[in-house]
């Protein structure tokens, strides 16, 4: 009787990148702002080569968070303005397919605009982003927020000052990720040995594995009135 | 006491939204086939009704079955079974129609030659056929509504929940409306429609229920009405004067 789970979640992600294909909404706003972020923080610091090593992993997730915060918004409005997540509610799907979906939607916006930074800030910086282990730790640090965020969306996006709440409610819960993540990226960026850093991803793996099931466990209570 | 032709029973019904219930102990049974047109002034209960009937909310106490399933225990059986329609369209805007309804279809597990069969047939019967690669943020509100019909018929539900599906519609739009309606309820779904219009009240529906103060205040066949004497009733029943 019921959607098998992954039918259901392939079926949320498709028809996500659809409308986006369409509107071009969501990566546009996060694409032009994460693009003014990095060339106004490329001209606004004038620093020397170790300095600026330290501070481009703080750039590089300032950026990414700030701009899928946008994209968060914007996602969660989509479905919430037209009662189109009542009309998925009303589907014999589980309700944890629904934020499976959402979050897959969210996570693939946000790793896009991050993969999109790394070659420009590899210019603008004069130091090369482009490193195995830098897009590891992306995924994970994303993959994070991206969980917490699809979560806090979901609540914020009922409310009238939906678009000021988010980061204000989802920065300090997302805080262990983005401590996490910075501090992965930069001893990466600064050359640090790996086992001096290597616990940070481990810290990152356990940190998405304890937000997802939570996120997963709450998002039934938080789509009931 | 379940009566054996009903598809839709409340017994003792109640739903809060914090200290403030709006339905108290409801009542309601619904037959197979029934078209049930379901009254009340603003803040009276219908919506809350309708979506507790979908599944989309949880009762604080009480008794829902539809189709013998009871909710919110068996609301995937439930929901299978349901097709609902509001005021606003639960559709994609920056999708086509058919994009749209094959987003639907596969959310319901239609089998894709199934479900492309039925789309056809869908499109056409409610006169998007010519427009369904259009994106739906083109379409007119009667047009989107029409296609929100579409959607909510696309598994083939037993049971359609219209909530004030007239809501911005022109007159042409309302009549075309009013046709699907008619042709659902003589193909055997049975159908719910929240709606403050009581002329459409008492010459569409089979039946109609007028909710007052939480409970059913008014359940008569409308074969038993005029639009006249559903108004005099209406006002009794809420205390309401209506303008007909």
């Amino acid at each position: 009787m019921k959607t098998p789970f992954l039918h259901s979640v392939a079926s949320i992600v498709r028809k996500d990148l659809l409308v986006e294909l369409r509107s071009r909404e969501l990566i546009t706003s996060m694409a032009l702002f994460a693009l003014l972020s990095i060339l106004i923080f490329s001209f606004a610091l004038e620093l020397d080569r170790i300095a600026r090593e330290e501070a481009i992993a703080g750039v590089l997730w300032v950026t990414v968070v700030f701009a899928s915060v946008l994209g968060l918004n914007r996602s969660m409005a989509m479905e919430r303005d037209q009662g189109n997540l009542d009309a998925m509610l009303l589907a014999p799907i589980d309700r944890s397919a629904i934020f499976a979906g959402k979050l897959a939607g969210n996570l693939v916006f946000s790793l896009v605009v991050g993969l999109a930074l790394l070659p420009l800030m590899t210019v603008l910086y004069n130091r090369s982003l482009l490193e195995g282990w830098l897009l590891v730790v992306l995924l994970l640090g994303a993959t994070g927020f991206s969980t917490v965020g699809t979560l806090l969306a979901t609540m914020t996006v009922q409310t009238r000052a939906r678009e000021s709440l988010l980061p204000i409610v989802m920065l300090p819960i997302a805080l262990p990720v983005l401590l996490a993540a910075v501090r992965a990226s930069t001893s990466i960026l600064t050359g640090s040995p790996f086992e001096d850093w290597i616990a940070w991803p481990q810290i990152l793996l356990v940190l998405d594995v304890i937000y997802l099931v939570l996120c997963f466990l709450l998002f039934e209570f938080v789509i009931e009135e | 006491m379940t009566a054996p032709d009903a598809i839709i029973q409340t017994h003792a019904l109640v739903k809060a939204f914090g200290l403030q219930p709006v339905l108290r102990r409801l009542d309601l049974s619904i037959n197979r086939g029934d078209y049930v047109a379901l009254l009340s002034p603003n803040g009276g209960g219908k919506s809350t009704l309708l979506r507790l009937l979908a599944g989309l909310s949880k009762p604080t106490s009480g008794r829902i079955t539809v189709g013998g399933w009871e909710l919110p225990a068996e609301a995937a059986a439930v929901r299978a079974q349901i097709g609902m329609v509001s005021h606003k369209v639960l559709l994609y805007e920056n999708l086509s129609a058919r994009e749209n309804l094959r987003f639907f279809a596969r959310l319901y597990n239609l089998p894709r030659a199934e479900a492309e069969a039925r789309i056809e047939t869908l499109l056409k019967r409610v006169g998007l056929a010519r427009r369904q690669h259009d994106l739906v943020r083109t379409y007119s509100r009667g047009m989107q509504q029409r296609l929100s019909i579409a959607r909510a018929l696309l598994h083939d539900p037993h049971v359609l929940l219209f909530d004030e599906p007239y809501t911005g519609l022109d007159q042409d739009a309302s009549r075309a409306l009013d046709e699907l309606l008619a042709e659902a309820h003589d193909e055997g779904h049975t159908i719910v429609m929240a709606t403050h219009d009581l002329n459409r009240a008492a010459t569409l529906a089979s039946r109609v229920v007028i909710l007052a103060r939480g409970a059913v205040g008014f359940d008569r066949p409308s074969a038993e009405l005029t639009p006249a004497s559903l108004a005099a009733a209406y006002s009794e029943v809420t205390g309401m004067v209506t303008a007909r």
